[in-house]
């Protein structure tokens, strides 16, 4: 795929494939086309040239609502709606898809990432903490079940505690439910433990894409093993 | 008691109209000028006309020259006192003259020609422009002329109307006609002009020869010795309607020609501006006093025809007050116009109400289509500002020639300054309604529209409002010139208090529009809490 804006070019004839069930971790610094090319999967962002394939479907044909309806999308700062408690954020894709019982779908959702309805479905966003918000977008993302969810940076604001538990949370729900996860970060170690295979972005261009450990065991260009070692991965 | 007579009163001129007025298809408009004597012209053409069996609807206080004048063209009032001098230099822009007879002669002759305007034959009286200085004052400096004047300008401070300072027949000319040089000339309005030169903050004040306050002040006029300014007969000006519909109606206006000597115009006018008569009855007894109502119509024709002025829906700005004396309480004074008051009230309610649905129904749609299209967006609203740097009474001006006077242009003006507040705070609500928010419902799929719908607009509610608060208070206060044009409201006790010199008047006006801003204002803050959705802090 190729992406090109006004000043720069964002992807630069960048292919790459994720196998269903599987997590891919795109991991690059800012600037490196890793979000525009996860952007490309639900249309928000649509390529100059090349195809996406989404369950073998090429996205171009379908109707960008109905797709992103079927995606499933976390962003960075959660993005919840503020004026709506917690119950109705996480049934809102439910409720766009017509779904029945979105309020069931919604409690099920809330206790996959590990919070009571109960407790939490009444609650405004502004009354969760930082980590709890979090947990809210990833359950609005699962609520309709989507086979595929893309995950902008989603732990990238939390403190280093409240990350690890909600990495270790959302790595075994992704394995549970079987769902193909693609997953921007901006931190190797994070790739690493979550996602089977990754891929390093670069100036809009893909440097290397491999097993997680194998990327760190063998490192196919300067700036994978300087990135390597940085994070502290490398062989001693 | 008093409403039975006025609607007993109503029947006898409509019953008369018929007879009389022949085919008499709307009322008789009559309007004045915002000042004594004026009105009191005006409600004397109304008596007279009312007596002869027409029926009438008072425009009294319309509005000045530009005003009063481009209603009558567009025929939408009838008849106006107007003066000869001001229909050459102020109407026709052409130089001053100094024959009374070619300015009578030029004025209804180019009236005639360009509008169809008619100047009847003058009432009899000159009311121009004086030169006035307290009596002691003069004496001390030993002025009587203007020419005197000149000598010691230099060193006395003048306060002069706005109007005078710019008007060709005015200051400018009178400088160049004795080379008057003041030490300095402030621009002070009519109503606090005789007050600044009683208490000596002026030394010199520009007045009208039959005005009633130079005899209360006691003060002295300065004689124009060379002749400058020219001369202002006062004459009814009849519109081009009334002369085709109604010929009948021009003759009865004509029995008033060259029957109103200076003499006795200055002491009508006293007892309206220094002993605060009502102008209806003031106006009846000029009226019988000339013998033009006829016996029997003494004391108590007075009181019904002060009744009738009442009924009818401007009249009641013409009432100087209840009582004769200017003492007594302002809140007694209000007490006793309270009904008259919450008539006012409601009805500039509504002028404000209505211009605000109109404008909340453009306003909202037109920021949110701007916010779509971002791209001319800055440019549509800053052209839409430059509205509000029109002043008010401006606006209404360029309003007359396309709306004529009344309600329709008020709301007109009213709904071009609600715009900007309301578009701003839709279009910048929108904007930057919490981006994370939009961005997150954008990806998750909810379409454009479903966007606006539940996200955007109910996170900007707030903002626009306030938008709508600050319009709708502003309104309130805008809305007060709206009587300035006929559209009634509480501007009218202002206005007409303005021109009467009655600051309780001006009260009964200005007070209740305040308190109007203010409740307006907290239930607008009521029901922006409520559209405020939960959940923000």
């Amino acid at each position: 795929m190729t992406k090109r804006y006004a000043a720069a070019t964002a992807l630069d004839g960048v292919s790459l494939e994720v196998e269903a069930g599987r997590c891919l971790a795109l991991v690059g610094e800012s600037g490196s086309g890793k979000t525009t090319l996860l952007r490309c999967f639900n249309r928000l962002v649509e390529p100059d040239s090349g195809e996406v394939e989404v369950n073998g479907e090429h996205v171009r044909g379908r109707d960008p609502i109905s797709l992103r309806r079927h995606v499933g999308y976390v962003p960075q700062d959660g993005g919840l709606l503020p004026h709506w408690r917690v119950r109705r954020n996480v049934e809102l894709v439910p409720r766009l898809l017509g779904l029945e019982n979105p309020a069931g779908l919604a409690e099920a959702a809330l206790s996959l990432v590990g919070l009571e309805a109960d407790r939490f479905a009444g609650r405004w966003p502004r009354e969760l903490s930082g980590g709890q918000r979090q947990r809210v977008a990833i359950a609005r993302a699962l609520a309709a079940r989507p086979s595929v969810v893309l995950l902008d940076e989603p732990f990238g604001a939390l403190d280093a505690i409240t990350r690890a538990e909600l990495q270790e949370a959302f790595d075994g729900l992704r394995r549970e439910l079987g769902v193909t996860a693609l997953l921007v970060t901006h931190d190797l170690h994070e790739a690493v433990r979550l996602a089977d295979r990754v891929a390093v972005m670069r100036a809009g261009r893909l440097e290397q894409v491999a097993e997680a450990r194998a990327l760190a065991a063998s490192p196919a260009t300067d700036y994978v093993r300087r990135l390597v070692r940085t994070a502290g991965l490398g062989a001693p | 008691m008093k409403a039975r007579r006025r609607i007993l009163l109503a029947t006898l001129a409509a019953i008369a109209a018929i007879g009389a007025g022949a085919g008499q298809s709307r009322p008789i408009v009559v309007a004045s000028k915002p000042f004594a004597e004026s009105y009191l012209l005006g409600e004397m053409f109304a008596q007279l006309l009312e007596a002869r069996g027409f029926v009438v609807e008072r425009r009294l206080g319309l509005g000045a020259t530009e005003i009063a004048f481009g209603a009558l063209r567009e025929d939408a009032i009838d008849v106006y006192p107007e003066y000869t001098g001001t229909g050459l230099l102020a109407i026709l822009n052409e130089r001053p003259v100094s024959d009374p007879r070619d300015v009578f002669d030029r004025v209804q002759r180019e009236f005639e020609y360009r509008w169809g305007v008619r100047w009847l034959p003058p009432l009899g009286f000159q009311n121009t422009y004086a030169i006035a200085m307290r009596q002691d004052r003069a004496r001390e400096l030993g002025l009587r002329t203007l020419s005197d004047l000149a000598r010691v300008a230099p060193r006395l401070q003048a306060g002069f109307t706005p109007d005078f300072i710019g008007r060709e027949d005015g200051l400018p000319g009178l400088k160049r006609a004795y080379g008057l040089e003041f030490g300095g000339v402030r621009s002070l309005l009519q109503p606090v002009k005789y007050q600044a030169l009683a208490e000596g903050e002026v030394d010199v004040i520009d007045g009208y020869s039959t005005d009633g306050q130079i005899a209360r002040y006691s003060l002295t006029v300065l004689d124009d010795d060379r002749r400058f300014f020219p001369p202002y007969e006062a004459a009814a000006l009849v519109g081009a309607r009334l002369q085709r519909e109604a010929p009948g109606a021009v003759l009865v206006l004509t029995e008033l020609s060259g029957r109103l000597d200076e003499e006795r115009m200055r002491r009508l006018n006293e007892r309206v501006e220094v002993a605060g008569e009502e102008v209806p009855r003031v106006a009846t007894d000029a009226l019988s006093e000339l013998g033009l109502v006829g016996a029997g119509r003494g004391a108590e024709a007075g009181a019904a025809s002060a009744g009738a002025a009442g009924a009818d829906a401007r009249g009641g700005s013409a009432r100087v007050g209840e009582s004769e004396s200017n003492e007594g309480s302002l809140i007694a004074y209000l007490w006793n116009r309270r009904a008259e008051i919450l008539r006012l009230t409601l009805r500039h309610l509504l002028l404000v109400a209505l211009s605000l649905a109109a404008a909340v129904t453009t306003a909202v749609p037109l920021g949110l289509l701007l916010e779509r299209a971002r791209g001319g967006a800055e440019t549509v609203i800053r052209v839409i500002g430059l509205l509000q740097t029109i002043p008010g009474i401006a606006l209404l001006a360029f309003m007359l020639p396309l709306l004529g006077i009344g309600v329709a242009p008020a709301l007109a003006a009213l709904y071009l300054y609600s715009l900007y507040p309301i578009l701003r705070n839709t279009f910048t609500g929108v904007r930057d309604a919490s981006p994370d928010a939009v961005a997150a419902a954008r990806a998750l799929g909810m379409t454009p529209l479903q966007v606006l719908r539940l996200v955007r607009l109910p996170l900007a509610a707030p903002v626009i409002l306030a938008g709508i608060r600050t319009a709708a208070v502003i309104n309130v206060g805008t809305a007060t010139l709206a009587a300035f044009i006929g559209a009634g409201g509480l501007g009218d006790p202002i206005v007409a208090g303005l021109a009467l010199a009655d600051t309780r008047m001006i009260l009964s006006g200005a007070i209740p529009a305040a308190l109007l801003a203010l409740v307006v204002d907290a239930v607008l803050g009521l029901v922006e809490r409520a559209v405020k959705p939960g959940g923000l802090a």
